[in-house]
């Protein structure tokens, strides 16, 4: 598992309770993780149970599909919900995957997880010449953008 | 209603271990064989309790509804830690007056029925008899809210 840079949003960043906090993954592991607000302290493993979770989630829902569960080439989850928080999730073809971790309430993110990827991590990571495929990232222009962008969602 | 236009394509029931005790298929193209059934009724009840650890919030409860491409996955957790869960179309709202009402047929066919063993599999005719009716009510009452758990 890779070691993940990242980290908690710190002052200048206006507390927003909506959104709670996002994952980047790889095939390998976590390669991005910030929080704006999480009161209950995470787990020590907390990025290997996230990872496990939703890659259990994802074959369980292809299993489940009641079109081609049979075969296992079914379809995947986008978000699910709990009574304290939702989780919405987005994978490319190229394996890589955001979670988004929100308020409940929060109506549907696809859209804005789409956003995330195409306009602020291919444009600020992928784009970045330093930056080496498949490795976790601390990108300044990544980290402003995204916490822009967060403010707008909720 | 259409024949076979049931909202719902599937139920499962599931004991406090997160044993399969209860499966039905109402009508999915791909219905579950024994052993993918109790494999899947496990693996959902460790998904639930692994969410319910990520929570940013403390004191969090686990997954009530999943939605995917295809379908979406309603749960409900009893205070004893039995879940029932269903699989129905996307977007439909009745879903949780739905677990209402299976949950009620399960009190009222199941756990009073003198020979039934709690946690055990259901074996209990009068459940499978008054199931698919309940499944198959009309699905805008169902939505409205209209039909309550209860005797009808």
């Amino acid at each position: 598992m890779l070691s993940v840079v990242g980290g908690a949003a710190g002052n200048g960043v206006k507390g927003n309770s909506r959104i709670n906090m996002i994952y980047v993954f790889n095939r390998d592991g976590c390669i991005f993780y910030r929080e704006w607000y999480r009161p209950n302290p995470p787990n020590t493993d907390d990025h290997k149970l996230m990872f496990g979770l939703v890659f259990s989630l994802r074959s369980f829902t292809a299993k489940m599909d009641p079109i081609n569960g049979a075969s296992g080439d079914g379809c995947s989850f986008h978000a699910f919900r709990t009574n304290t928080y939702k989780l919405n999730y987005l994978e490319t073809p190229s394996g890589i995957k955001i979670i988004l971790v929100t308020d409940p309430k929060m109506s549907d993110l696809r859209d804005a997880l789409r956003h995330i990827y195409t306009n602020i991590y291919v444009e600020y990571v992928i784009k970045n010449p330093l930056y080496v495929p498949g490795e976790p990232f601390r990108c300044e222009l990544f980290i402003s953008n995204l916490d822009t962008y967060v403010t707008t969602l909720s | 209603m259409a024949a076979g236009s049931a909202p719902v394509f599937n139920l499962f029931i599931i004991n406090k271990s997160g044993g399969l005790i209860y499966y039905k298929d109402f009508g999915s193209q791909s219905k579950l064989d024994t052993n993918e059934s109790l494999r899947l009724a496990s693996t959902w009840h460790g998904l639930h309790a692994i969410a319910m650890q990520l929570s940013p919030i403390p004191n969090g409860g686990g997954i009530d509804m999943l939605e995917a491409g295809t379908f979406d996955l309603h749960c409900f957790q009893t205070l004893t830690g039995t879940k029932f869960f269903i699989a129905t179309e996307v977007g439909f709202s009745g879903a949780a007056t739905l677990l209402a009402i299976i949950y009620d047929l399960y009190t009222d066919y199941v756990l009073k029925n003198p020979f039934y063993e709690v946690e055990m599999p259901i074996r209990c005719d009068l459940f499978d008899l008054h199931l698919p009716a309940a499944i198959r009510k009309d699905r805008s009452l169902l939505v409205a809210g209209v039909v309550v758990p209860g005797r009808t």
